[in-house]
C-alpha cells in the first residue's frame, strides 16, 4: 500500500510542482469556474498603458501616488464586502456605514475633543455595532440581506445627516488622522517595509515547503519558488522605487516623496485578512457556507455565527474606509460614503474576481479591482471627461466583470 | 483492521423500533442488524421507511420506542445506546453519506474531507497533516480515479464526488458507513467503481449499509438484504439464499413464499392495534 502511495506521490510531485504544473493547475481552476486574478491584472495593465498613451502625465510620479490615496478608501470597503460576498450575501449599506463612522469620528474629534485613538476606536465600534445589527436581522429574522441593507442604506444616510446637524461639514484637524491619507512613509522606512514583506513572504513559502517535505507531500519546484519570491521582490521594489522619487513641484520648498501611509495600511489589512481566510478554520468555514450552506451545517459548522461575523467584519472594514475617506477629504460631510462609493466598492470586489454568487473570492481581488476602478476614475479625469462619462464607463466595466463571473459560473455548472 | 472473515455479531442491532411523525406511524417494530465486514443492502419501495430508519440510526430522528444496541468494541457485548443527535452517532463511529453528498464545490478534496473537523496547530490550519491523512485514506481505499487531493470538488465527476464523500465518512475511524443511493446518478463505469469501493469498505472490516433501488447493485455487492415493506421489516436474509425475484416480491408485497411478513395484512407480529 505504501509503495503505491509513494509512487502516486512522486507523480503528483512532477505534476503539481513544476512550472507547467502551475499553468495546468490554473487552467483546471478556470474550467472549474474560477478565473482568478488574471482578468483584473490584464485590465489593470491595459488601462494603464492606454491612459499613459493618451495622457502621458498619467504615469507621472505624482499621479502614481495619487492613484493609491484615491483608491484606498474604496479598496478597504471592498475588502470588507468580500466577506459578505463570499457568503453570497450583499451589504448595500457599507458606503453609508463608512459615512456614519466617519461622522462619529469627526464629532468625537472636534465637538468632543477626544484624542485620535479614542475617536478611531469609537468609530470602529460604531461599524461593528452596525454590522452586528445587520447580521442579526438577516440571520434571525430571515429577511434577505439585499432588503435589510437597502433599508440600512436609507436609514444610515439619515443617521449621518442627524449626526452632522442636517448637513454641516465637519473639518478634521487632528494631525494623526490627517496623516493617514495625506502623509508619506519616509523613503528609508519604505524600503525596510518592502524588504520585510519580501523576506516574510519567502519565509512563509520556505516554511511551508519544509512542512510539506517532512510529511512527504508534493512540493513546489525551486524554480516556481524562486519565481514567486522574485516576482514579488521586483513588483514591490518597482513600486517603492517609483513612490520614493521626488514628486513635489518645488523640492527645495517642500519635498514630497515616499509611499503614502495608506499603502502599508492596505497591505497589512490584505495580509491579515488573507491569513484569516486561508489559514484559519473561520476562513475555511466562510468559504464552506458560501459554497454549500447545507453541507456546512451538516459538517457541524455554526452557519448563523459565520453569517453574522461576515456582516460585522464588513461594517467594521467600512469604518476603516470611512476613516481613510475623512482623512483624505480633511473633513466629513453628509455625502461621505454616499453617491457611488458603495457601487464602486462592490464593483472593485467583482472586477477583482470575487463571485456575486458566493463561495469564490479572495482579499487580493478587492485590491486589484479597486485599483482598476481608481485607474479608470483617475485616467478619465486627466483626459478631461465629465463625471457623467466616468459613471457610464465604470458601470459598463462592472457589468462586464459581473458578466464574466456569471458566464464562468455557468460554464462550471455542467460538470456537476 | 478487524478480522473480516468470521463476523463476530452485529455492530448495530435494532429491536422493535417504532417511529411516528404525528399521526403517521412510519416504522412498526422494526428489527435490523448491521454486521462488520459485510454490506447490508436496505431495500424497499418509496415510502417504505428506508430513509426514516437510516435517520434514526444516524441520530437525526429520535426513536419513539425500541432497543438500539451498539457493540462498542469488536467482540464486546452490545450495549444499549441513546443516539439523539448526528454528533452522538459520529462519536460512535456511524457516518451517513447522503444522496446529495453534502460537498462544497468551491473547496478542494482535503478541505471537504476535513470540513468542520479541521486539524489545527494553534489557530493555524494544519494543511500538511490534513493533506497527508486525506491522501492516505484515499490510497487505503485504493482510489486511483482522483489525480490530486488538492483538486476542487467542482472539477470532479459524479463518481469521483461519491468517492470523496465516502472517503470523508471513512476518515474518522468510523465503524459503520451508511450510503444512501450512492449510484443513483452515475453512469455504468462509475457505478462499477463505486460498487467496488463499497465492497472494499466491507472487506476492510467496516459495517456498510447500502440503500439502493437497483437490484443489480444489491446482488453485486451485498452480503445481506433487509427489505422494508410499509414500515415493517419484511425480511433480513443472506443474499446468497434468495433470488432476484424473491427480493422484488418482498419489496412489492412484503412476502415471498415462506419468507416475509405472515398473513396478507401483516398482522402476525408487526401491526399495531
Amino acid at each position: 500500500m505504501s509503495a503505491v502511495l509513494s509512487k502516486e506521490k512522486s507523480e503528483q510531485d512532477t505534476a503539481a510542482g513544476s512550472l507547467s504544473g502551475l499553468a495546468g493547475g490554473y487552467l483546471a481552476r478556470v474550467r472549474g469556474g474560477d478565473m482568478g486574478s488574471l482578468p483584473a491584472v490584464a485590465a489593470l495593465i491595459a488601462l494603464c498603458l492606454f491612459f499613459w498613451a493618451a495622457q502621458p502625465s498619467f504615469m507621472s510620479q505624482g499621479n502614481f501616488a495619487n492613484l493609491f490615496t484615491q483608491g484606498a478608501a474604496g479598496i478597504v470597503i471592498a475588502m470588507g464586502l468580500v466577506f459578505v460576498l463570499l457568503l453570497g450575501e450583499i451589504d448595500l449599506s457599507a458606503g453609508f456605514t463608512s459615512g456614519v463612522c466617519a461622522a462619529v469620528l469627526a464629532v468625537a474629534l472636534t465637538q468632543q475633543g477626544w484624542p485620535w485613538y479614542a475617536a478611531v476606536v469609537i468609530s470602529l465600534i460604531t461599524g461593528l455595532v452596525i454590522g452586528l445589527v445587520l447580521g442579526l436581522v438577516v440571520v434571525r429574522i430571515g429577511i434577505p440581506s439585499f432588503v435589510v441593507t437597502l433599508a440600512a442604506f436609507l436609514a444610515l444616510q439619515g443617521v449621518a445627516l442627524k449626526i452632522m446637524d442636517n448637513g454641516t461639514n465637519i473639518s478634521v484637524h487632528d494631525k494623526t488622522v490627517l496623516a493617514i491619507a495625506n502623509d508619506n512613509v519616509p523613503v528609508v522606512l519604505g524600503w525596510v517595509l518592502c524588504a520585510v514583506a519580501v523576506l516574510g513572504y519567502a519565509g512563509v513559502l520556505l516554511l511551508r515547503r519544509r512542512g510539506r517535505v517532512t510529511r512527504g507531500l508534493a512540493t513546489e519546484s525551486t524554480a516556481v519558488l524562486g519565481l514567486k519570491i522574485g516576482g514579488l521582490a521586483v513588483l514591490l521594489g518597482a513600486l517603492v522605487f517609483v513612490l520614493s522619487m521626488e514628486r513635489g513641484r518645488n523640492p527645495e520648498f517642500s519635498s514630497l516623496k515616499g509611499m503614502p501611509i495608506v499603502v502599508p495600511l492596505v497591505a497589512v489589512l490584505l495580509v491579515v485578512w488573507t491569513f484569516v481566510l486561508n489559514r484559519t478554520s473561520f476562513g475555511r468555514h466562510i468559504y464552506a457556507v458560501g459554497g454549500n450552506q447545507e453541507a456546512a451545517r451538516r459538517a457541524g459548522i455554526d452557519v448563523n455565527r459565520i453569517r453574522i461575523m461576515a456582516f460585522v467584519l464588513c461594517s467594521t472594514m467600512a469604518a476603516v474606509g470611512g476613516l481613510i475617506a475623512a482623512s483624505r477629504a480633511n473633513s466629513v460631510d453628509p455625502n461621505t460614503g454616499g453617491s457611488d462609493v458603495l457601487l464602486k466598492a462592490v464593483g472593485a470586489a467583482v472586477i477583482g474576481g470575487t463571485s456575486l454568487f458566493g463561495g469564490r473570492g479572495r482579499m487580493i481581488d478587492a485590491v486589484l479591482g479597486g485599483m482598476v476602478i481608481a485607474v479608470i476614475d483617475n485616467g478619465m479625469g486627466l483626459m478631461g471627461y465629465s463625471a457623467g462619462t466616468k459613471f457610464i464607463v465604470t458601470g459598463l466595466v462592472l457589468l462586464l466583470a459581473a458578466g464574466v463571473d456569471a458566464l464562468s459560473r455557468k460554464r462550471a455548472l455542467p460538470g456537476r | 483492521m478487524t478480522a473480516s472473515a468470521p463476523p463476530d455479531g452485529p455492530v448495530i442491532e435494532l429491536r422493535g423500533i417504532n417511529k411516528s411523525f404525528g399521526p403517521v406511524q412510519v416504522l412498526h417494530d422494526v428489527a435490523f442488524s448491521v454486521h462488520p465486514g459485510e454490506v447490508t443492502a436496505l431495500v424497499g419501495d418509496n415510502g417504505a421507511g428506508k430513509s426514516t430508519l437510516v435517520k434514526c440510526i444516524g441520530g437525526i430522528h429520535p426513536i419513539d420506542s425500541g432497543e438500539y444496541l451498539f457493540r462498542k468494541e469488536p467482540g464486546g457485548e452490545p450495549v444499549p445506546v441513546h443516539v439523539g443527535s448526528p454528533r452522538a452517532a459520529a462519536a460512535l463511529g456511524i457516518e451517513i453519506v447522503y444522496q446529495d453528498l453534502a460537498l462544497c464545490d468551491n473547496l478542494d478534496i482535503v478541505q471537504n474531507m476535513f470540513l468542520g473537523r479541521e486539524e489545527k496547530s494553534g489557530i493555524v490550519l494544519d494543511e500538511y497533516e490534513m493533506e497527508r491523512k486525506a491522501a492516505e485514506t484515499l490510497a487505503g481505499l485504493s482510489v486511483r480515479t482522483v489525480k490530486s487531493v488538492r483538486q476542487q470538488v467542482a472539477s470532479l465527476s459524479g463518481g469521483q464526488r461519491q468517492t470523496v464523500a465516502i472517503a470523508k465518512a471513512v476518515l474518522w475511524n468510523s465503524r459503520v458507513v451508511i450510503l444512501d443511493e450512492p449510484t443513483a446518478a452515475l453512469g455504468v463505469a462509475q457505478t462499477q467503481q463505486v460498487l467496488e469501493l463499497v465492497r472494499r469498505l466491507a472487506d476492510k472490516g467496516l459495517a456498510v449499509v447500502l440503500i439502493s433501488h437497483n437490484m443489480n447493485d444489491v446482488f453485486a455487492v451485498s452480503d445481506r438484504i433487509a427489505a422494508l415493506y410499509l414500515g415493517q421489516m419484511a425480511a433480513q436474509v443472506k443474499t446468497c439464499d434468495v433470488t432476484h425475484a424473491q427480493v422484488v416480491e418482498l419489496i412489492t408485497s412484503g412476502r415471498s413464499g415462506d419468507l416475509g411478513l405472515a398473513g396478507t395484512n401483516g398482522n402476525g407480529n408487526g401491526a399495531r392495534a
